[in-house]
């Protein structure tokens, strides 16, 4: 890549002095490392919305009782749900070659390590579908003195959890505590009032203000109305303009959905504090992690259902007929078509493919499809042939940059307890300076090697050897990575239009929640199974 | 300036130098094959017969005295300047660093031994004879009086031993270098060549400097009150063995792990107690512990037929076994057939199961980081509880219980909160202070009575004592120390920041 471009390219993913300073270095840049563009999606992805009318042989079609689009949480967790309740004449079909959506995990040498997804808060007694997931993978040792279950240390984040790059410097913890003002202090306590006030709030049925998953929590209009500004109005009305304070939220919204301040609906804002938290004053619930992130999830609810899986099949069309419902499948490694009659379909993934999948959406697409959008993420996983050097604090599980666009870098070697030697980082990259089109599309103009170049120069900041360093460097470009919660979305009806069952067809999907979570997930895919066999009976 | 001061200067330099870089060779010496006073002898010995070969070679030198004498000083200041790099380097190896060793004592004797004829020659117009010689010999003297003088007082603690030979071999070259004016019209031949040479060794030995921090950094010569005579980082940590009067000491990352001097308190102390408390203990297994001293204890006994020892750093057993200082106090502890060394993170290692073991050694550095803190853990210990035979026991040295009070307990507490059930004790030693440690076994026990005979610490009575602790050791409530807390490692800096 010549200067020039290499200039625009960088100073277009990274704050300006970072990029400056990338391109003012004059000795001749040492060659990237190896690696590639993880995944498949995007070039399948276009073959769908290009089908043309399929015709199947009599011999390429099969029975099944339920077709399962998606092997993401949601699909694992419906098709777990059915062989539970002891229908196992189903099929999953999964596009990618890899299962588990957005948190599947890669595999390298020293350890495994996430693409998507890397962590959730522990359940607590209520949530108890999630309570029992949790304890068959061993994550928990008895109950505290609530009654919730205690997580047990492998699977609780380890020691130092997260740290803060800023200026030259790091510092322990997520909020820039060093030379904050008696004012950003003060903000600060009152935006934990705040948050502690919506802890405790309850409606006329007990529910609270935000529960996990979010179906279990209030739709009192005193909540709801929250979802028509954005988290930065919010804010605003409160004179909250701590700029620490304010970094902390806008990372946050960008952390969990790949929104800014100024475009997050303040529902989802306060969500994401509010709901992790047991008790006014409390702390929140501790994470749950892996070093391959929720990938160890997806490998155990994988093993149970694998035998009902076909990896590499992308369903192409979705026709619900008076005799139950067509689904049309092709094998992306041949083009192989093969056709599924099912008497219920659980649609697993995102909701804006159902109008490129589902027929008669096809001709008139419901007004509610197009609501859902979706931000675009760049993942990429960098393996070093030591851990990342650092004075002032420690190496941290979660290490973020205030002065970056990216959210810094999670450590899968830290939390497997390797402080030596070859390490693994994700890095994490939400495309949120523009409109999420063309923001996606920037995504997927930009190469492995572009990205690796901007993966290394925004890391370079705070470690300066990380190109002599660096082995390989994967790219995962994510192109609708998360639902996008703006205002009006969580509660303006097209998510509850979307849950609704359609003629045999069941939707089940984190993005039906209105935020991309792990638990929403599990619970969609539960919840639309269990109506699946509820009506398979009758 | 007058040539002949001038020259006597000359003759003084190259005494200091030529003693000075005799005292680097000696001190390392000593240091590494031990028995300082047999090491010092054949060092002067070998010197000062050197010298007397250069005397006599002296008078083969028929052309140009001058021109050999810059020659010689400036050979002299490369081989002297760069005597300690090169005997560091040798060191991991006896055999080479032997022919090292007394190669260049010997090639710096001789060439010494050639410079003070040659200069004599050169003089010898100018002034009478006995004139001549009371001069010569004056300067000679007291410039070794001189280097004598200035090495133990102002350069090694300072600078170091490899910067202090670097640095004289530079005063050494810059005279050199200086002669070729003072004597120009005496040299015959090329004088710019000569020069060059001269430029080229000042030159080499300047590189030598700067690349010293490669050996030792500054800063670290100036910290240990004691020469640093091995340094290495490795790819886990910085290892320093600094050399005393009476004994070495061995320190990880500025963290000192033992003298010489009473590591044997803290060895017995951490070892007997619990193959003690097992009865005919055979498999053993020592996690960190790299410098072979716990294993030199466990080999006292015979029941013993397989020992693990488990270190992280490959570069440190490599050390305790072929080190000679490290070897002769570990009893090359490491060559014994019954041992067998893994290098491997022992949180990592500890996983996997095996057959159990009888007795646990444990012997990590103080827990002053997340990645020694993950080693105290209840997750740790609980895993170690895998590892540890129904009836076996674990010694586990546990920091000072005096100076990081919180931090010991804390160790206690987690142990115990691992489902262990401990004893712990405290004993004296003097390098460190009073230390801490504890013996644990799965279920309830009484603590041993007896140690083994011959033991140069430990004995019945002194363990019978050791087992109660003085009031400002008692236990303190604390923590339990995870990995999602690591409330042991700040605890440690609390602790010793409140001593400071
Ligand atoms: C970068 C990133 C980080 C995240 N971090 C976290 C986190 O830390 N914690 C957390 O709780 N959540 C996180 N999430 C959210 C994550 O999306 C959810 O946790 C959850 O994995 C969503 O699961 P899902 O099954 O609803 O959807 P998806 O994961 O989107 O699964 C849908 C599946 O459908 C498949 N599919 C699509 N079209 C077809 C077709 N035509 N035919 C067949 N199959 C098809 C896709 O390939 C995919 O496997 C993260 C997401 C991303 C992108």
């Amino acid at each position: 890549m010549n200067q020039l471009n290499r200039r625009e390219l960088l100073a277009s993913f990274l704050a300006a002095p970072v990029a400056l300073n990338g391109c003012a270095r004059r000795e001749p840049l040492p060659p990237l490392p190896p690696g590639e563009i993880v995944g498949a999606s995007a070039a399948v992805g276009h073959r769908l919305r290009q089908s043309a009318a399929l015709e199947l042989a009599d011999d390429q079609w099969q029975r099944a009782r339920v077709v399962i689009i998606g092997g993401g949480i949601a699909g694992l967790a419906a098709a777990r749900t059915l062989l539970r309740a002891g229908v196992d004449d189903f099929v999953l079909l999964e596009l990618e070659d890899a299962i588990g959506g957005t948190s599947r995990s890669g595999t390298g040498d020293v350890v495994s390590y996430p693409w998507g997804a890397h962590y959730v808060p522990a359940p607590t007694r209520e949530n108890l579908p999630l309570v029992e997931l949790f304890d068959e993978l061993d994550v928990f040792e008895g109950v505290d003195e609530r009654g919730d279950p205690v997580v047990a240390e492998p699977f609780r984040c380890r020691f130092p959890q997260e740290r803060l790059f800023y200026k030259g410097r790091w510092y322990d913890g997520l909020y820039l505590w060093a030379g904050a003002s008696a004012d950003d202090l003060r903000q600060w306590q009152a935006f934990q009032r705040e948050i502690d006030a919506w802890v405790s709030w309850r409606d006329g049925r007990g529910r609270r203000a935000f529960a996990i998953p979010m179906a279990s929590g209030s739709d009192d209009p005193e909540v709801t109305r929250l979802d028509q500004i954005t988290m930065a109005e919010w804010m605003d009305e409160r004179h909250f303009s701590s700029d620490r304070l304010r970094w902390l939220v806008d990372y946050s919204c960008r952390d969990d959905y790949g929104l800014r301040l100024s475009e997050t609906s303040a529902w989802a804002g306060l969500f994401y504090f509010a709901s992790r938290r047991d008790v006014p004053g409390g702390d929140s619930r501790p994470f749950i992690t892996w070093p391959e992130g929720n990938g160890r999830i997806v490998s155990h609810l994988y093993r149970q259902v694998k035998s009902q899986c076909r990896l590499g099949w992308a369903v192409l069309d979705v026709n619900p007929g008076a005799n139950g419902i067509e689904v049309i499948a092709s094998r992306y490694t041949d083009s192989t078509l093969a056709g599924w009659r099912a008497d219920k379909v659980i649609f697993a993934a995102p909701q804006f493919l159902t109008r490129f999948m589902i027929r008669p959406y096809c001709e008139t697409v419901p007004a509610h499809v197009s609501e859902f959008q979706y931000s675009a993420w760049a993942v990429a996983n960098v393996t070093l042939t030591t851990p990342p050097q650092s004075r002032d604090a420690p190496l941290a599980w979660d290490n973020v940059l205030y002065e970056s666009p990216s959210l810094g870098y999670v450590s899968a070697t830290h939390q497997r307890g390797m402080d030596y030697g070859t390490s693994v980082l994700t890095y994490y990259y939400p495309l949120c300076a523009a409109d999420p089109v063309t923001e996606r599309q920037r995504l997927l103009d930009t190469d492995r090697d572009a990205w690796a170049d901007v993966v290394l120069t925004d890391l370079e900041v705070a470690h300066p050897e990380l190109r002599q360093t660096a082995l390989r460097l994967d790219v995962m470009r994510w192109g609708h990575a998360m639902i996008r919660p703006t205002p009006g979305f969580v509660w303006g009806g097209a998510r509850q239009a979307a849950s609704r069952p359609f003629r045999g067809i069941h939707f089940a999907h984190a993005d039906l929640s209105g935020i991309a979570l792990f638990e929403e997930a599990f619970f969609r895919g539960m919840t639309a199974a269990e109506q699946v066999v509820a009506e398979l009976q009758v | 300036m007058n040539r002949t001061v001038t020259l006597y200067l000359n003759v003084f330099v190259i005494a200091t130098c030529g003693l000075v870089y005799e005292l680097v060779a000696g001190t390392l010496a000593s240091y590494l094959l031990g028995d300082s006073v047999t090491q010092f002898s054949t060092c002067i010995g070998v010197y000062l017969s050197a010298l007397g070969v250069g005397a006599w070679l002296s008078k083969y030198v028929q052309k140009s005295p001058a021109r050999t004498f810059i020659e010689v000083e400036l050979a002299v200041a490369v081989l002297g300047g760069f005597s300690a790099p090169l005997l560091f380097l040798c060191f991991a190896k006896l055999a080479v660093f032997s022919v090292a060793l007394y190669g260049t004592v010997f090639g710096i004797g001789v060439l010494v031994g050639l410079e003070l004829p040659l200069l004599m020659r050169i003089l010898k117009d100018a002034m009478e004879f006995k004139d001549l010689i009371s001069r010569v010999l004056t300067f000679d003297y007291i410039g070794a009086l001189i280097g004598s003088l200035l090495f133990p007082i102002l350069f090694v603690p300072n600078l170091g031993l490899v910067r202090t030979s670097l640095v004289f071999g530079i005063l050494n070259a810059l005279v050199g270098f200086w002669g070729t004016w003072i004597l120009e019209s005496t040299i015959s031949g090329n004088v710019q060549l000569l020069r060059a040479r001269g430029v080229l060794a000042l030159v080499l030995l300047t590189i030598g400097l700067i690349k010293a921090d490669s050996f030792t950094t500054l800063a670290e010569d100036q910290l240990f009150s004691e020469p640093v005579v091995y340094a290495k980082t490795s790819s886990y940590q910085r290892i320093v063995v600094t050399q005393g009067p009476s004994g070495f000491s061995l320190t990880l990352n500025g963290a000192l792990q033992f003298s010489s001097l009473d590591e044997y308190r803290y060895h017995e102390s951490l070892v007997h107690p619990a193959m003690m408390s097992v009865v005919e203990p055979r498999r053993v297994l020592i996690l960190g512990g790299g410098d072979g001293l716990a294993a030199r204890e466990v080999l006292r006994y015979d029941s013993v037929t397989a020992i693990t020892l488990v270190d992280l750093d490959p570069a440190m057993t490599q050390l305790s076994a072929e080190f000679p200082p490290l070897a002769r106090l570990n009893h090359r502890s490491l060559f014994d057939p019954r041992v067998h060394v893994v290098n491997a993170d022992a949180m990592l290692w500890i996983e996997e199961v095996g057959e159990p073991y009888d007795v646990i050694i444990i012997d990590f550095p103080d827990p002053n980081n997340f990645a020694l803190g993950k080693l105290y853990t209840r997750r740790f210990y609980r895993l170690l509880r895998r590892q540890l035979h129904d009836a076996g026991a674990v010694g586990i040295q546990c920091t000072s219980p005096l100076f990081a009070r919180t931090s010991f307990w804390c160790v206690i507490n987690t142990m115990e909160d691992a489902g262990f059930r401990l004893h712990p004790y405290q004993v004296p030693v003097p390098s460190f202070g009073v230390w801490g440690f504890a013996v644990a076994k799965h279920g309830d026990f009484e603590p041993p009575s007896r140690v083994p005979d011959n033991l140069l610490f430990l004995n019945s009575s002194v363990l019978a004592a050791m087992f109660s602790f003085p009031n400002d050791m008692t236990r303190v409530e604390t923590e339990v120390n995870r990995l999602d807390n690591q409330a042991l490692v700040h605890y440690y800096d609390d602790d010793w920041r409140s001593l400071r």
